[in-house]
């Protein structure tokens, strides 16, 4: 290549001479390696665990209350979140003996496998076949960050618009599962579920998708069976 | 975001491979960012001109190096240049959507420059 023999010629005697040090590392790296070693630790305890990942006010907390309380496995929840009383009491179920854990993210945008790590020493896992990760509500940041999960499930509601998909990418490709919650508002909201759908179908093709309101119930029990079929896995 | 967290460990990594190399000073710091990286290419710099002061690299430049979005279709069996907006990948032998990603994905130190 003429221009690279131009480029070697610059270097005169007299000016500093600088080495190429490959390095070819991810950036990700870290937090990569702390997430393989969760992942061995899940498997070692038999848990299978997942990943829910939304905006805020999209309804995590709604859904995984909910849900837990009916798939009917012994669960836990981890929650990155300021969380107030009221959510840690939500989680905790009906008869208040759900472990959870919580994670004052102090402002940071995201969960890291390192968190979690720090988060399991204070969670009892003895018995508990399913955990639940409530991510900081953000469709950007948590994408990047893997944390030893089973699967991941990301969540919008009717309200927040059709386009979702459409702006938040490389979150949605990496969905294993899609939760469109708040359909009851779905009328009210003007929401368009067919382009919804084309937009999922567009940026993640085949991945399953639950049209669903936490809070009616309408819709539950075809994602309740999706989460126990992974549980039966 | 969090590119101030990401350019720490980066100059982190770079420190590290820089000493290893039994090198003084990193004159620069070549990244590779995918499309799809999650990251903002602003935002990294403003990081990394704030964060660079008091590390091997206080006197480096920041090299970035784009890595577009290429999709892969099992069907077809083909890797492709996808150019459309959003994180799409339509094949362009069967025009369905690919969810697989051949690269775009990238944020990886590739090289540094020493003295």
């Amino acid at each position: 290549m003429p221009q690279k023999e131009m480029e070697l010629s610059l270097v005169f005697p007299g000016a500093e001479e600088r080495r190429v040090v490959a390095v070819n590392v991810g950036v990700m790296s870290y937090n990569d390696e702390r997430a393989a070693l969760l992942r061995r630790r899940y498997r070692e305890a038999e848990i299978v665990v997942f990943n829910v990942m939304s905006s805020p006010g999209a309804g995590k907390t709604e859904l995984l209350a909910r849900t837990l309380d009916a798939v009917g496995a012994p669960s836990a929840v981890i929650v990155g979140d300021l969380a107030t009383d009221n959510d840690a009491r939500r989680l905790r179920g009906v008869q208040g003996n759900r472990p959870v854990a919580q994670i004052m993210t102090g402002g940071v945008c995201h969960l890291e496998a390192a968190m979690i790590e720090r988060a399991l020493a204070a969670l009892p896992l003895e018995g508990v076949r399913l955990l639940a990760i409530e991510n900081v509500g953000n469709l950007v940041c948590p994408a990047g960050f893997d944390l030893g999960e089973d699967f991941r499930v990301v969540l919008f509601s009717v309200t927040e618009g059709e386009d979702k998909p459409l702006k938040y990418p490389k979150m949605f490709k990496h969905a294993d599962a899609v939760v469109v919650n708040k359909m009851d508002l779905a009328a009210a909201a003007g929401f368009d579920r067919s382009a919804a759908g084309e937009n999922l179908r567009l940026v993640a093709p085949g991945v399953p998708v639950f049209w669903l309101s936490a809070r009616s119930g309408a819709g539950m029990a075809s994602w309740l069976e999706f989460l126990r079929r992974r549980i039966h896995a | 975001m969090h590119e101030a967290g990401l350019m720490a460990r980066v100059l982190e990594i770079a420190a590290r491979h820089a000493e290893e190399a039994g090198a003084g000073r990193i004159r620069l710091i070549a990244l590779r960012v995918g499309a799809l990286s999650g990251v903002e290419k602003e935002s990294l710099r403003f990081a990394f001109e704030a964060l660079k002061p008091g590390t091997p690299a206080r006197e480096a430049e920041l090299l970035i190096e784009e890595v577009p979005l290429r999709g892969s279709c099992e069907a077809c069996n083909i890797e492709f240049a996808a150019d459309g907006l959003y994180g799409i990948a339509l094949c362009p032998s069967c025009g369905e959507p690919v969810a697989a990603v051949a690269a775009g994905e990238e944020l990886e130190i590739s090289y540094l420059e020493v003295i």
